[in-house]
């Protein structure tokens, strides 16, 4: 049973690693991000700037501390936006089922019949652009898969008879779905928060690399992708840096989901 | 007759079912069930799967919209003790919270109250102390029943509906549990109404017996009389068959 869980291990590590560089990205960098010095254009990485410099002399590994930060806080918002009301509507369909099953579900599958990243551009379109605005935008995509996976865990324990006898105890409704019924399905909620995580970093990243929601004075991982790309012939540290910061912040995360998932076998 | 718990009088109920055709039908399960329950009393309810029993209960329990006929309950919140111990005591929690959460609910004791009170329950039912950190899965089938008779006995309730609460023990736990049901009916004058499907147990631990048939009671009496003087020919197959 306490098999050492080396996905788990290494997946901890590198998302705690990650973490730390986005906590010291806020507090103290190298350079201000947004300085630009015209005696160094184009630098190669070197000891001075760690990751070189962009074709303004801006310091790359002071910006991508910066961005991965903004990634970091859109991703991190859109997950807890999608979980909190998917796990809301998930567990309000599945324990009562009927009606406010079909109303519900059927507005989940509305939503989840648009392709994700259209729906996304129309809110934001109707939003306007922000990092706040992006993480609603994509959060309000996120809910429906949520949804569907808390529905069904709930639907299954709605029949179990420590939920009957919860009821018998006189619990209030919302004290079974989330005192009685929430810690049994929480394994099953941890990896596919994992999961949405990666897929929300990579939503972010996507979005600003089409230039929609974060604006340029707050670069993201994405939008510093899409900057770099002008630039892969003549500086391909740039577009390999940034890269490597989405990659690292994803596999760490994916990691800890596959961990999760591999301990409930 | 002032010692009733629960009295029961031309109960008939049904479920609404859609067939293979699309259309409604209402299908009888019960018919005219008439039977009263007194206190300090184990009323046995026998009879094959299928014939009503659960939905009897769920009856009695307020959970079947669809019936005519009176309930009458005498008592406040009757509890249930379940058949499969397995998935009647939530998972992810500790027997100690799961022992302490009808209190939490009740929400009239303070915290060291309420461990006193669960820490006495886990005596009275024969858990070792030391349960209560525990999880249900890592408690035997007839600890875990025990758990369950806590969880009702601890709501301090005067009937205890127990749907073949034993089915799923083996024999000698089996026997432990039916003398904890009896010593616990003769020190709180206990009511219970004890579902089976085995005449051997009823005849245990029983006062009386109700034999239902296709949703009908067919025969009651007092456990002796009934063993030993079977009035209906169901009765009599169900007595030769359990031998």
């Amino acid at each position: 049973m306490k098999k050492k869980n080396l996905f788990l291990t290494v997946g901890l590590f590198l998302t705690a690693l990650m973490i730390l560089l986005i906590l010291v990205g806020y507090l103290w960098t190298p350079y201000s991000p947004m300085a630009m010095d015209a005696t160094a254009l184009g630098q190669r990485p070197s000891l001075v700037h760690l990751m070189g410099t962009d074709k303004f002399g801006r310091d790359i590994f002071s910006r991508v501390l910066k961005g991965a930060g903004a990634t970091f806080f859109v991703a991190f918002g859109t997950v807890l936006i999608g979980t909190l009301v998917g796990t809301l509507v998930g567990a309000l369909t599945g324990y009562f089922g009927g009606w406010v099953d079909e109303v519900l579900m059927r507005l989940n599958d509305a939503l989840s019949a648009f392709p994700s990243f259209l729906l996304a551009l129309v809110l934001i379109s109707v939003l306007g652009p922000g990092r706040y605005h992006l993480m609603l935008a994509l959060g309000i995509v996120f809910i429906p898969s949520y949804a569907r996976i808390v529905r069904s865990e709930f639907a299954r324990a709605r029949s179990q008879n420590y939920v009957k006898s919860a009821q018998l105890m006189g619990a209030s409704v919302p004290r079974i779905l989330f005192v009685h019924i929430l810690p049994n399905i929480w394994q099953v909620l941890l990896s596919a928060i994992t999961i949405g995580f990666n897929n929300a970093v990579l939503s972010e990243a996507a979005m600003s690399y089409l230039n929609i929601g974060v604006s340029p004075d707050d670069a993201s991982l994405g939008y510093m992708l899409s900057d770099s790309q002008t630039y892969l012939a003549s500086a391909p540290w740039y577009a390999m840096c940034t890269g490597l910061m989405i990659v690292l912040l994803i596999l760490g995360v994916g990691l800890i989901g596959e961990g999760l998932q591999r301990r409930q076998l | 007759m002032d010692d009733l718990v629960l009295e029961v009088k031309h109960l008939n109920s049904w479920y609404r079912e859609v067939d293979e055709r699309g259309r409604r039908r209402r299908h009888d399960v019960l018919f005219d069930v008439s039977f009263a329950l007194h206190r300090g009393e184990i009323l046995g309810l026998v009879g094959e799967s299928g014939t009503g029993k659960t939905t009897l209960v769920k009856n009695i329990l307020g959970l079947v919209s669809d019936h005519t006929g009176e309930i009458i309950h005498y008592t406040k919140r009757p509890q249930m003790i379940f058949q499969d111990p397995y998935s009647s005591l939530n998972p992810a929690r500790t027997v100690g919270w799961i022992l302490e959460e009808p209190l939490r609910i009740y929400g009239k004791y303070d915290a060291a109250e309420r461990k006193r009170r669960v820490q006495e329950i886990v005596e009275k039912v024969g858990l070792p102390a030391d349960c209560v950190t525990r999880r249900p899965h890592e408690l035997s089938g007839g600890q875990r029943q025990r758990v369950s008779i806590g969880v009702a006995l601890i709501q301090k309730p005067r009937l205890i509906i127990a749907d073949e609460p034993v089915s799923a023990l083996d024999v000698t736990i089996q026997r432990q549990i039916l003398e904890l049901m009896r010593s616990l009916r003769d020190e709180y004058a206990l009511s219970f109404l004890f579902i089976s499907h085995d005449l051997n147990v009823v005849y245990q631990l029983c006062d009386r017996v109700m034999v239902m048939k296709s949703g009908r009671i067919v025969e009651q009496n007092t456990v002796a009389e009934l063993f030993a003087h079977p009035q209906e020919a169901y009765t009599k197959t169900l007595l030769a068959a359990a031998d």
